[in-house]
């Protein structure tokens, strides 16, 4: 009993930043995995990833002018992904290119200006710092900002969670009865940027995409309901954030990758174990019915 | 009953400057039940899009009777059925009209829902998965949805395509039913034996409306004729359309009564040509 204590609970007790940490991690997943949801089912899973550079210029600049302060680079990744969103998504609507060379056009010059900015000053250990994240040192002002934005994205779900569902399922429809399907797309991409910002506090531009998107993909394997799989994908993201800080905690390992393989490690098992995963899928549907 | 639900103006929509509709003028009465054939490409489905708004007119206009709700019923569906949906779900997607993006769904938009199932014979597929369906249950499930969005003209386009004969047999009964309620509904279709046995009125299109009025003599040898000689191809050195003798719409708008014309257009309209709008040129 002690030993069980000593291995899950106690490192949260005793230290204030892993309380910190996963008081951060948790809130972040609590936004960024029903986003990372309707990213998979709208087959852009791998925007996200896109988007997760694209906010590199941005933070980058911040850094330039400022150094590692969290304020300005947040400000700067905010602005910037918005910019690499909105304007993909603007062009992919306007014109006949469709949204994924276009985001693909705008995050890779996003992406070389960040390397860019970032060389012009800082050392490489700056740029990990940059990339990997810094969830063991996140401060109060990091907490509250995270926070917030996890409310602001539950808020905007509950509000246009109609308009979200519609759009993903029958979007010509929805354009068909009302003017919400244009500007809930733009929504949609602003609550990623966001959630993107508030992941790259705690995990980093390169891995916030992860704890974004392996939950959602995980849950996929365990229901046919669009509500359930966002329940489900935070509780994932939950469990993987808590055995993440484990991990790194007594194996001294990188804080960000210990929570994304963690993730990894239940999307592993739910290909594996889940009712729509390969198991039961392959292996198991040998009877069937009469009718 | 003579009353216009939808009034084309000089109506011309198309892709890059090259018309798939052109000049298309006249009224689609209140209750009316028309068909919309010709061959492909000869701007069926565009014509619908225009009247839906997705399309915006190159030239002319579409009036819609003030207030008129449209239910629409693409050819291509932008459905995405691997989305994780139940039948349920698709279906209720019609109370949007009635309820908006926060609007509580109440007890008796359910059953308004449960009753359209019924009404289409899936009562016993709410809970379906959506990427279960046959393509004439999902037709069925569309139509389940038209009908609770409870619109007053109905757009189809194509809804007969690659379903069985029993199904298109239950799909007119809708069709028919809806007529019965004084809604209008257009419906593209090819069947043109189809046409002549269920639908009153027809719009014959080549890109220019061919013939348009009462469905048999709509559907006379030479207006058929007539209609497939039309060349689908654009060209693109075509000449440019100059305006002769059509009356432009810029030109009402100037005079300030735009409006009145509309209804003064659609009531002459009527009331020379009894079925619905013009024998147009």
């Amino acid at each position: 009993m002690h030993g069980v204590y000593s291995l899950l609970v106690a490192p949260f007790v005793d230290y204030a930043f892993m309380q910190r940490a996963l008081a951060g991690s948790l809130l972040l997943s609590l936004g960024a995995c029903p986003i990372g949801v309707f990213l998979m089912l709208r087959r852009m899973s791998l925007s996200g990833d896109a988007m997760s550079h694209a906010i590199l210029p941005g933070a980058a600049a911040g850094f330039l002018f400022y150094g590692l302060e969290i304020l300005p680079m947040t400000i700067g990744g905010l602005v910037a992904g918005l910019v690499v969103a909105l304007g993909a998504g603007a062009i992919s609507r306007f014109t006949v290119q469709r949204e994924d060379a276009s985001m693909a056009a705008f995050y890779l010059i996003s992406l070389a200006l960040g390397v860019l900015m970032v060389s012009i000053r800082g050392s490489s250990v700056d740029l990990m710092h940059v990339l990997f994240g810094t969830v063991l040192a996140l401060d109060n002002e990091a907490l509250v900002l995270i926070g917030s934005i996890a409310a602001v994205t539950l808020a905007a779900l509950f509000v246009f969670w109609r308009a979200l569902v519609a759009e993903c399922l029958d979007p010509l429809f929805l354009r068909s009865v009302s003017r919400w399907g244009g500007p809930v797309h733009f929504v949609f991409l602003g609550l990623v940027v966001l959630n993107l910002v508030g992941g790259f506090q705690a995990l980093g531009t390169l891995l916030s995409v992860g704890l974004m998107m392996l939950p959602a993909a995980a849950a996929r394997f365990w229901t046919n309901r669009a509500g359930f799989m966002c329940v489900l994908s935070v509780a994932i993201g939950f469990a993987s954030c808590t055995a993440g800080l484990l991990l790194s905690y007594h194996a001294a390992l990188p804080s960000g990758p210990a929570i994304v393989l963690s993730a990894g490690i239940v999307y592993f098992l739910s290909i594996l174990l889940g009712p729509r995963g390969v198991l039961r899928t392959r292996t198991i549907a040998h009877r069937h019915r009469t009718a | 009953m003579t009353e216009p639900c939808l009034t084309f103006q000089d109506l011309t929509l198309g892709y890059n400057s090259h018309p798939a509709v052109h000049h298309l003028s006249g009224t689609v009465r209140r209750g009316s039940l028309t068909a919309v054939v010709g061959a492909n490409g000869s701007g069926k489905s565009t014509l619908m899009k225009g009247i839906v708004g997705i399309l915006k007119p190159m030239s002319g206009t579409v009036v819609k009777a003030s207030g008129a709700r449209i239910a629409y019923l693409p050819q291509q569906s932008e459905l995405d059925r691997t989305f994780p949906a139940r039948v349920l779900d698709l279906v209720s997607m019609g109370l949007w009209p009635r309820r908006g993006l926060l609007g509580r769904h109440t007890a008796q938009d359910r059953e308004s829902v449960a009753a359209a199932l019924q009404a289409v014979g899936l009562q016993d597929f709410e809970q379906r998965a959506l990427d279960t369906l046959s393509g004439g249950q999902l037709q069925r499930a569309l139509f389940a949805r038209v009908l609770v969005q409870d619109a007053d003209l109905i757009l189809l386009d194509e809804p007969f395509n690659a379903i069985d004969a029993k199904t298109v047999g239950d799909l007119i009964d809708l069709i028919r039913r809806w007529h019965g309620e004084e809604r209008t509904v257009m419906v593209v279709a090819h069947d043109l034996d189809l046409v002549r046995r269920h639908f009153p009125e027809t719009l014959l299109m080549a890109r220019q409306p061919m013939a348009w009025g009462e469905t048999l003599a709509t559907l006379k040898p030479e207006n058929l004729l007539r209609a497939r000689r039309f060349h689908e191809a654009w060209e693109e050195n075509a000449p440019w359309c100059e305006p002769e003798g059509h009356a432009h719409p810029h030109e009402h708008e100037h005079d300030g009564h735009g409006h009145d014309h509309a209804h003064t257009h659609g009531r002459a309209r009527g009331e020379t040509v009894p079925a619905s709008g013009p024998k147009a040129a």
